[in-house]
């Protein structure tokens, strides 16, 4: 079990008095630093400021013996440093070093300020002379700084070992198992009516060629039956509150308007519905088929339990159906009554797994889908090929016949600058797969458009291989226009792709039956909103943004949100899964470790100040200011504050302010900053 | 943007006293009967068509500048300067040399400094219209509708806009299936057929010089026939002329014996608003147009 | 025949690397050399199979710096401003307007292809544009074909004669007053560019 713990202090910390002995440390940062900032000079210019008692210069102070000199000097019974500013970098890359290295040596980790001359002044102007009287204006500010920093502590708050994932895809499921195998208890919510994904929905999968579901749904059903797994599928995340180790967070479950407790997954009703034919177009097959209002997605839908469309159930709908489902249902679970659920949940961590989206071609109008019969998505091609599709598993057009003649179109909402300027990464394997599977089924001739052929992966050349092999077409061109007229006998009846077959040199005009559009995967329309909801931010193409793109590719700028899968990037199914277990194994991490430390740059509020204006309660994002009746004062949740500063800034009286950024503080490094400039 | 009210300036270009003589011949009339109020651009020079830009840019653009730069000296007191260039090169080369003044500081300072070397300026009034945009933005085509006096019913037209109408800087239509052109034919009774190439180049101003153009030609009256029209219609001089002048020598060279009118869109406007057909320059034609018997 | 790109192996001291800058540095050429080589402008350009080079090639030798071989070629003078390219392209290269200025320097450096009628049509284009302001069709054509091939004159006749009895022959269309020196000469502001662009 874990503590809750609220903090509301008003604390007293203040400078303790002593005389302040500054030690000062310059980076070359090798010659990023030293080529343009003289950084001799510099060394020379602090020495001479007041308090300072030791200034030095370094080829790389965050290595090794960078880092023992500032400990050594902390350390000397006659240096006796115990202020440290290091001029170098930003301090988004080595603050925390430095605070861990001086607290190593015996001070307080926040008797540190840093200088950045590097991103602010050496890599944004060539001049060495105006660098270096910059940098001096820098580092002064910083000494004044440093003379007014307080020894501040971290708090430690717990963390609930309950786990939040939302999306059921093969990232969301995958963390879910592992999460739930190392016993702590996860929260898995899906918005569609089953897990699965994208995944449940292909035939086979590159580059092994395992049949999708084979090795999909033993996990899907390993989710259903796990005992720390709560699975809510057709749910959404409605609202999140709380911080890292304590959320807590409301689930709408929608209305399936039957018992998901009671439903056997029959079928019973489904095939009794009223309407004898199904007449909807059925999302699971994007299309392809038709679904009646009642339905159960797949054969191997987890949870596998009925949905009512409520657009298109005439009971739903008008009020008058002789509901023939719920007749024949043995355990009385039609419920035509269900309103929507929320639940309150708590947890500590939350992943978010909610995938992609798959690029709509009608935005490309030159190749003509939606306006000619036989232009087909990569995904509808997927339902085709799949032996529990619509067509059993035949590649066939939309007569029922089969073509003879293929194009695979790639790059379609992906590489360009009028749709998505991004490459969707995993098109180029799965136009190879879908070749050959055209080809095994059809036995036709088929024609690849391609710009590049992009391989990024494990054994992903020699399916290259395997395919050229098949004698598939190539054709290294980006397919110009797929169109319906005919230049001569033989295009006749034929869609025609035209395209530069630049390998060749030529244009070429290939007549097939059947175009098939490798479509790119774009973040979901409601990317923004959930991100919002959780405090994340997307980025300008749209996916949510991690906290390094090389080093930190499933944390989030929000602690405990972690990322995975699609959703932070198009990506295939190896890497979700990989950037699933990461994610899983932080957010194991997190919980293993039992607390978080939070920053102790919080606000405060001098309760002598105050008056109980109350304007800094409005304004407080995170709803970390509260109003204590009894003694007429603003109060601070320590806890909740993220120290942005803005009740700070606000309060008339400067009632509100900050640890590690008091109005001294910021005074001090000014007027430094201000007496060299 | 309420119809009839504004005065509209007319920039003819330089084939409307030329080969796309009865493009103006048909145009005129037209925007008269109903009730469209154009006056013409006094002193107008070349807009530069596609050649004059082949031999040096800024002179281009100014050339087509000192266009809008009169029109915005002569109608000094008009907020919006609107200027109708019916022929597709014109209309092109006044609203790239307009859109590049605007969005270039560079080409911008240049052009209006060369402007003002001679007392003019463009300071962004000048708009530059289409007579389809007017028609079917300012003026309506219900208001259209009403004036039809004799619907062209049965007449089978291929709406032809060619290339330079509706890319790349066409604000009024779009690229890929443009619809404004069908949409007048509607209005008229005219069906504006399927067909696939309303948007593919004929060839422009080099279809004369050589054979291998002429299979832009032929593809696009050879599936304007095959997808059942009586006609083409043209927005255009330069498509009127290439797809009119040569069928000659396209059915010696593809072996191929259809022929079929080649007409201005506004010269069946003025069919159906009951003009003579020799007053809208249709006896200018290398087919005429026979007109089915239900009109 | 031998193209010069059959040779064993190209000649890197005729590539000119200044070249590609002359098109990046106008704003509507920035993006040339995000180019993909996809093929896409190729590949939608009605006229690509009658040129030396398609779009495609002219911007990988406009990188490449062979200047002239890209201006030797017939590829600007075969492209009709459809624009198709342009609108296609995934990387937004006005590719129309690059052909443009490659046109525009085969003029100046005399190197046009032998037998194609239009750097002469664009020539006479703009000398009767100096002359009088607007375009005669009759003279254009009579000018070029007098000072290219005098049998595509007898070729043109019938369409010729025709347009002639139709009116469609605006052989006395006056044109306007140039160099009056006076507001809004058109020859002041001509003669203005070469000045301000400077």
């Amino acid at each position: 079990m874990y503590e809750k713990e609220i903090g509301m202090t008003t604390p007293e910390l203040k400078p303790n008095g002593e005389k302040s002995r500054i030690g000062v440390y310059i980076c070359h940062c090798g010659t990023n630093i030293a080529k343009t900032v003289d950084v001799e000079a510099l060394r020379e210019f602090a020495e001479k400021l007041p308090d300072v008692v030791a200034a030095r210069t370094y080829k790389f102070v965050c290595s090794d013996p960078g880092q023992k000199m500032i400990r050594d000097d902390i350390q000397d019974p006659d240096l006796k440093v115990n202020r440290v500013v290091f001029v170098g970098c930003t301090p988004r890359l080595h603050e925390m070093t430095f605070r861990k290295v001086i607290s190593e040596a015996g001070l307080n980790e926040y008797y540190l300020q840093v200088a950045n001359i590097r991103e602010h002044v050496s890599w944004v102007t060539p001049d060495k002379e105006e660098g270096t009287e910059k940098a001096k204006a820098l580092l002064a500010g910083a000494v004044r700084r440093v003379h007014e920093h307080e020894a501040l502590e971290q708090r430690r708050v717990p963390v609930n070992p309950d786990v939040l994932i939302v999306g059921g895809g093969i990232a969301g499921i995958t963390a879910a198992l592992t999460i739930a195998d190392a016993g702590k208890k996860v929260y898995l919510v899906e918005r569609e009516p089953s897990i699965g994904g994208y995944m449940a929905k292909f035939d086979k999968t590159f580059p092994t060629l395992d049949c999708s579901a084979c090795i999909l749904t033993p996990k899907m059903s390993s989710v259903k039956s796990h005992p720390n797994i709560t699975l809510w599928a057709y749910s959404e995340v409605a609202e999140v509150d709380g911080y890292v180790g304590n959320f807590k967070i409301k689930i709408r479950r929608k209305p399936r308007y039957v018992d998901e407790d009671t439903c056997a997954g029959c079928y019973d009703c489904v095939e009794a519905c009223v309407f004898k034919k199904p007449k909807f177009p059925d999302e699971f097959e994007v299309g392809m088929g038709l679904r009646k209002p009642i339905y159960i997605p797949f054969p191997q839908a987890t949870p596998l339990k009925a949905v009512i469309d409520p657009n298109t159930c005439l009971q739903l709908t008008t009020g008058k159906c002789k509901q023939s489902c719920a007749e024949v249902c043995s355990k009385n679970s039609i419920n035509f009554d269900q309103v929507e659920e929320i639940k309150e949940i708590e947890v500590g961590t939350v992943i978010l797994a909610t995938g992609f989206k798959a690029f709509d071609p009608v935005r490309s109008p030159e190749y003509g889908y939606g306006k000619y019969d036989n232009v087909y998505t990569s995904v509808e091609v997927e339902r085709l090929c799949n032996a529990a599709g619509p067509t059993g598993g035949n590649v066939v057009l939309r007569d029922g016949t089969t073509p003879k003649s293929i194009a695979i179109v790639h790059c379609v909402g992906s590489r360009d600058k009028k749709t998505n300027a991004w490459c969707s990464r995993a098109c180029c394997m799965y136009s190879l797969k879908l070749a050959h599977l055209v080809k095994e089924r059809t036995d036709g001739e088929v024609f690849n458009f391609y710009i590049d052929m992009r391989t990024p992966g494990k054994s992903y050349e020699e399916f290259y291989d395997k395919i050229l092999d098949e004698g598939v077409h190539f054709i290294r061109g980006r397919a110009a226009e797929v169109r319906n007229w005919a230049l001569d006998e033989a295009e006749e009846g034929k869609l025609v792709v035209r395209a530069e077959d630049s390998m060749m040199g030529v244009v070429r005009r290939i007549p097939v039956d059947m175009v098939i559009l490798s479509v790119g995967l774009e973040p979901h329309e409601d990317a923004n909103e959930v991100a919002r909801m959780f405090n994340m931010s997307c980025g300008t193409e749209g996916w949510f943004t991690e906290r390094h793109p090389k080093l930190a590719p499933v944390h989030t700028f929000t602690d405990g949100v972690f990322i995975a899968g699609a959703c932070q990037g198009p990506k295939d199914i190896p890497d979700s899964v990989s950037q699933a277990g990461a994610a899983a194994s932080e957010v194991l991490a997190l919980i293993d470790k039992g607390y978080i430390e939070l920053e102790p740059n919080t606000a405060f509020i001098d309760e002598d100040k105050c008056s109980g204006c109350h304007t800094c309660i409005a304004l407080c994002p995170y709803t970390a200011i509260s109003f204590n009746e009894e003694k007429g004062k603003a109060e601070i949740n320590e806890a909740l504050c993220k120290g942005c500063g803005t009740c700070v800034a606000a309060c008339p009286a400067g009632a509100a302010q900050q640890h590690h950024f008091t109005d001294d503080q910021i005074y001090e490094e000014i007027e430094g900053v201000l007496e060299y400039v | 943007m309420e119809g009839t009210d504004m005065k509209y300036i007319y920039y003819p270009g330089c084939s409307a006293s030329g080969t796309g003589r009865g493009y103006e011949e048909s145009t005129l009339p037209v925007f008269e009967e109903l009730g469209i109020e154009m006056v013409t651009l006094e002193d107008w020079n070349c807009c530069g068509a596609t050649a004059y830009m082949s031999v040096d840019e800024a002179k281009a653009f100014a050339l087509s500048a000192r266009n809008l730069a009169l029109a915005e000296d002569q109608f000094p007191d008009m907020d919006e300067v609107h200027i109708v260039a019916p022929c597709a090169a014109c209309y092109l080369g006044l609203l790239k040399a307009k859109k590049y003044i605007d969005t270039d500081p560079k080409i911008g300072g240049t052009i209006r400094k060369a402007l003002q070397s001679a007392e003019l300026d463009y300071t962004g009034r000048a708009k530059v219209r289409h007579p389809l945009d007017v028609l079917v933005n300012d003026y309506g085509l219900d208001k259209l509708k009403e004036k039809v006096k004799r619907p062209l019913t049965g007449l089978k037209v291929a709406a032809y806009y060619g290339c330079q109408i509706v890319r790349p800087y066409s604000d009024f239509d779009e690229g890929h299936d443009p619809q404004t052109m069908d949409q007048v034919l509607e209005v008229l009774g005219v069906e504006a057929i399927e067909w696939p190439h309303k948007t593919r180049c004929c060839g422009g101003a080099q279809t004369w010089s050589s054979d291998p153009f002429l299979e832009l030609v032929w593809i696009i009256l050879k599936d304007a026939i095959g997808s059942g029209g009586d006609a083409v219609a043209t927005a255009c001089p330069m498509c009127q002329f290439n797809l009119e002048c040569f069928q000659n020598k396209i059915r010696a060279k593809f072996d191929y014996q259809k022929k079929i009118p080649v007409v201005y869109f506004t010269q069946l406007m003025g069919l159906a608003l009951g003009i003579d057909a020799n007053k809208l320059g249709m006896n200018r034609l290398f087919e005429r147009l026979e007109l089915p018997a239900s009109v | 025949m031998t193209e010069w790109f059959e040779q064993p192996a190209i000649d890197q001291s005729r590539a000119d690397q200044n070249f590609p800058n002359e098109i990046t540095e106008k704003s509507w050429g920035e993006t040339l050399r995000s180019c993909i080589q996809c093929g896409n402008c190729t590949g939608t350009c009605p006229l690509s199979d009658i040129m030396d080079y398609g779009p495609r090639r002219i911007i990988a030798m406009i990188r490449a710096g062979f200047r002239d071989e890209v201006l030797k070629s017939n590829t600007p003078w075969i492209c009709a401003s459809c624009y198709e390219c342009t609108v296609e392209c995934p990387k937004e290269i006005k590719i129309t307007d690059v052909m443009y200025a490659l046109k525009q320097r085969a003029l100046e450096a005399g190197t046009v292809p032998a037998g194609n009628y239009n750097p002469v049509l664009a020539k006479e284009f703009f000398n009767l544009v100096m002359k009088r302001g607007r375009n005669n069709e009759v003279f254009l054509m009579m000018f070029t074909v007098l000072k290219t091939n005098w049998f595509k004159g007898l070729d043109l006749a019938p369409v010729g004669i025709k347009l002639l009895a139709q009116g469609r022959m605006p052989i006395f269309e006056a044109g306007i007053q140039m160099g009056t020196g006076k507001k809004g000469d058109l020859k002041k502001i001509l003669d203005a560019c070469e000045v301000c662009e400077n």
